[in-house]
């Protein structure tokens, strides 16, 4: 077992015990921990980023275990796939794939204390039974604590096969718990890796190039070395000649210029005295890994403007693309239909923006490498750190921090290995910091995208045909198995892209972010062509996907699917008098497992569309923690509403031109909704996730609203931004 | 030499002047519960009371704090009983996290100049912080809460 002194005396237990001097913890299986005097620990897996996987996850757990919840304490783990699982947060993928694993653990870890009260009492282990950390031997009335056996029960080999609890006897999950972290968060304690302290701890900044396709020329650091509290600049290069990147090894700049100071003002004063000479970088090649071997990418050295960009959008959408899925005779169908309806949408890049900027701590020597920050899958960083610092993984130790804000943009480690990289250069424990332009400038975006739809109706206003051709720099969103695919007869998804140096990263729901705000759109106008209600339009073709599905991989389940519009129609009042008062749109989507649907609705504030309320309704399964996963619709909601009207980064030759809060803008308090009245729909499914579904269709239902609200279609993300004028339907 | 009341301890600093009050905090005095977000006063998480006034430290250069009286989070209440922070934790508003601080401290001094605000008067208090997670609407219900609570606690 690791020893993680350091985070033991940084993250204070909640209920005021110490954890650096509690007495000794008896480990049962991975997860869990029991001191002789009852106390237990429960050790979250997967790292934190406000989704409060760090509640839900050990609930699971101590639901099985049978311990009383209130009085649990809840520690982050540290890397440890073979004891703690793959560790990855994200693809709203957590609940899903420990919901078996923790439940199995704390099962397992019950039946091992039950085993040895059972020894030490002469019992059968069958008659021993638990409640809320106690053990029980009704027929003889011995009773003891958990603490009393764990010593015991840990030397005891974890079994496996024990069952887990019926769903209908639960009394943690699916039931609300609160934030087992609210409390330091309210108060202030040290949380994150910003906030992360190590004895002799240096700060280092990275300068990196002003823009996309520049790099590094020469520096003259004379001035800034005058400085008292500065000791080093230097350059680092995160990979060698040959590197054979994997998916979340995205990096933007090869080489940085890294400032090593005292204090984190003394550091970013000293970036301004430095005097720096960039260059065009050109055409580079990166190598990247793949299932059929290693494959060359070239990296466009253009220095990119928005605008030339769009036209080049423009280009591409008329030249063939790549098939993705063909369902009947489209061409056909189109040839021979009685009206046709095309629109075009597009949206921007956007940058994450997490609260939190970049950052990680590492202490790096010749023998070994510890690091501290935020992250969300140590488990594809430690291949990589090893490879950059030429150090075996059992040398390596990585501890993560709580994130203030992931949304993806945490997976690609980069600034991970520039903080390894920088310690080893300095030799000396080192924290290096993104600030907010360096963050919002440095990429990984959500990519640019467009999409234009096609619908063929015939003379009686049926659906006949529907056609998709999805672009992006430098990929595409389409997802051609998704919805309405399974329901139209002819049916055609092509895709194409154009390669950028502008690096793009898994963001809120990747792709989907963009198609159900696209998609979502278009079905309203198809439905609004052929005298439909949305919702009814839906539910018609759902109904054909289930009855009589075409094609195949239809990659949704249409009852659930369903589910959720019935629900939102019921909940919102769909079909009665608050149309009159509201400006309504609707959406629904599928995506990373869970269903969801929003009614929203918009009023005009000071002039301009609001949206005031929000009714949605979401299939996840089973519900774990109910009023956190209620806040995370709402988190999502706003979220949502932020991105479609104000979000989006733009370039000119190269540079960013949003590089801070005050550019590029982000939804605030008054421009958030009054109300998000969250419904879930019961049934006792396993546990899907809730970090991005909710997202998606609240870009194509704030569309749909804005309709109402102004009389006019909306083609162009961010909302807020000139729309397109467009063609009579 | 500096001299600084924070939390009502008082710390004596030997540093730049111009230091931003913010990093004074967290790297000088170790108060880390006041956040950099943006460093230009864009996103609140940086927010303390000088003397009872909601400032942005992140742009407020230490000497202006110095005789006055600094309150970060960690001094907003020795027990964690504030109000707002009852009010916060009763409503479970917190995904992230890392915003809540400063919405704290701004919503602060919102309740102590307004007893019973409107919705109008916590958007308008509350336009300057920034929160990614949008738990904005549990953060207005919070302030309604805890304006409740300290209406009971002021008619004890």
């Amino acid at each position: 077992m690791i020893q993680f002194s350091a985070l033991a005396k940084f993250g204070l237990a909640e209920r005021g015990i110490d954890t650096a001097v509690a007495a000794e913890w008896s480990e049962l299986t991975g997860y869990i921990k029991i001191t002789a005097d009852n106390i237990v620990k429960i050790i979250c897996p997967n790292p934190e980023f406000g989704q409060n996987v760090m509640t839900s996850l050990p609930m699971m757990v101590a639901e099985e275990l049978d311990v009383n919840w209130k009085e649990v304490i809840v520690e982050m783990g540290p890397h440890d796939n073979a004891k703690l699982g793959p560790q990855f947060t994200g693809g709203s993928n957590s609940m899903r794939m420990y919901w078996k694993p923790l439940r199995e653990a704390g099962a397992a870890a019950r039946n091992m204390l039950m085993q040895a009260a059972a020894q030490t009492w002469t019992v059968p282990v069958e008659e021993v039974t638990t409640k809320a950390g106690l053990l029980y031997h009704e027929k003889s009335g011995k009773t003891g604590k958990y603490g009393d056996f764990a010593s015991k029960a840990a030397a005891i080999p974890v079994p496996k096969g024990v069952k887990v609890k019926d769903i209908k006897n639960f009394n943690v999950v699916r039931h609300s718990q609160k934030n087992v972290e609210g409390t330091k968060i309210i108060s202030g304690k040290p949380l994150f890796g910003l906030d992360y302290k190590h004895e002799g701890m240096l700060i280092a900044m990275a300068v990196h190039p002003p823009a996309f396709g520049m790099k590094l020329k020469s520096f003259d650091a004379s001035q800034a070395l005058k400085m008292p509290g500065i000791k080093d600049v230097f350059t680092i290069k995160l990979y060698e000649e040959g590197f054979e990147q994997g998916g979340f090894d995205t990096r933007t700049f090869n080489v940085l210029l890294a400032v090593v100071g005292k204090t984190t003002w003394e550091v970013m004063q000293a970036r301004k005295k430095l005097a720096i000479e960039w260059e065009p970088a050109g055409d580079s090649k990166d190598i990247m890994q793949g299932r059929g071997g290693k494959r060359e990418v070239i990296v466009p050295g253009e220095l990119e403007s928005t605008d030339k960009q769009l036209e080049k959008m423009r280009e591409y959408a008329g030249k063939p693309a790549q098939q993705l899925r063909k369902d009947g005779d489209p061409e056909t169908a189109f040839k021979n239909a009685a009206q046709i309806i095309e629109r075009t949408y597009n949206a921007p890049f956007l940058a994450h923006n997490c609260m939190e900027p970049m950052n990680f701590f590492a202490h790096v020597t010749d023998e070994k490498a510890l690091v501290v920050g935020p992250l969300q899958a140590p488990g594809w960083t430690e291949p990589t750190l090893s490879k950059i610092l030429k150090l075996p993984a059992d040398k390596i130790e990585i501890q993560m921090t709580r994130m203030g804000g992931g949304f993806g943009r945490r997976a690609y480690a980069h600034y991970l290995m520039e903080a390894a990289l920088i310690s080893k250069k300095a030799k000396a424990p080192v924290k290096l910091i993104y600030s907010r332009e360096d963050d919002t400038t440095y990429g990984i975006y959500r990519p640019m995208y467009t999409a234009t739809y096609r619908a063929a109706l015939d003379a009686n206003k049926n659906l006949t045909a529907f056609h998709v051709k999805g672009g992006g720099i430098p990929e595409n969103a389409i997802h051609p198995n998704r919805f309405p695919a399974g329901a139209v007869d002819n049916y055609l998804a092509e895709g194409w892209e154009i390669p950028s140096n502008i690096t793009i990263g898994a963001f809120r729901a990747p792709r989907s972010n963009f198609n159900a705000a696209a998609e979502q759109s278009f079905l309203d106008e198809l439905a609004e062509a052929m005298g439909k209600d949305p919702i009814d339009f839906r539910l018609e073709l759902l109904k054909r996907a289930k009855e009589n599905p075409v094609g195949k991989n239809n990659d949704y389940d249409a009852d659930r699917y369903a589910g959720v519009l019935k629900l939102v129609k019921e909940k919102s009042g769909w079909n009665g008098p608050e149309h009159e008062k509201f400006s309504r749109g609707v959406a629904a989507y599928f995506c990373h497992n869970s269903y969801a649907a929003h009614v929203v609705d918009m009023t005009t504030k000071e002039g301009l569309p609001y949206v005031e309320r929000v009714f949605s309704a979401i299939d996840c399964g089973i519900v774990i923690n109910p009023d956190a996963a209620t806040n995370m619709v709402q988190g999502a909601v706003v979220d949502g509403i932020g991105n479609a009207l104000y979000g989006g980064l733009t370039h000119k030759n190269g540079i960013v031109e949003q590089n801070n809060f005050h550019s590029y803008r982000i939804i605030r308090m008054h421009e958030a909704p009054k109300k998000v009245d969250v419904h879930f729909v019961q049934n006792d499914i396993d546990p899907t996730g809730l970090g991005e579904p909710p997202f998606p269709p609240v870009f194509g239902a704030v569309a749909n609203a804005l309709y109402k609200s102004t009389g006019r279609r909306y083609y162009q993300q961010p909302f807020s931004s000139p729309q397109p004028e467009i063609p009579a339907v | 030499m500096i001299t600084l009341n924070i939390n009502k301890k008082t710390y004596h600093l030997d540093i730049d002047p111009n230091t931003p009050l913010l990093w004074v905090l967290r790297d000088h005095v170790g108060l880390v519960g006041t956040k950099y977000g943006c460093g230009v006063a864009q996103c609140g998480a940086c927010v303390v009371h000088l003397n009872g006034e909601a400032v942005r430290s992140c742009v407020t250069k230490v000497s202006r704090a110095e005789g006055e009286k600094v309150v970060t989070i960690e001094g907003l209440s020795a027990t964690n009983t504030h109000p707002l922070q009852k009010a916060w934790l009763e409503l479970d508003v917190s995904q992230c996290g890392y915003c809540q601080a400063g919405q704290i401290m701004s919503a602060a001094v919102l309740l102590k100049e307004n007893k019973k605000p409107t919705d109008q008067d916590i958007d308008d208090a509350m336009a300057g912080n920034i929160c990614r997670c949008g738990t904005y609407l549990r953060i207005r219900e919070a302030i309604h809460l805890a304006s409740e609570l300290q209406g009971k606690e002021n008619s004890k």
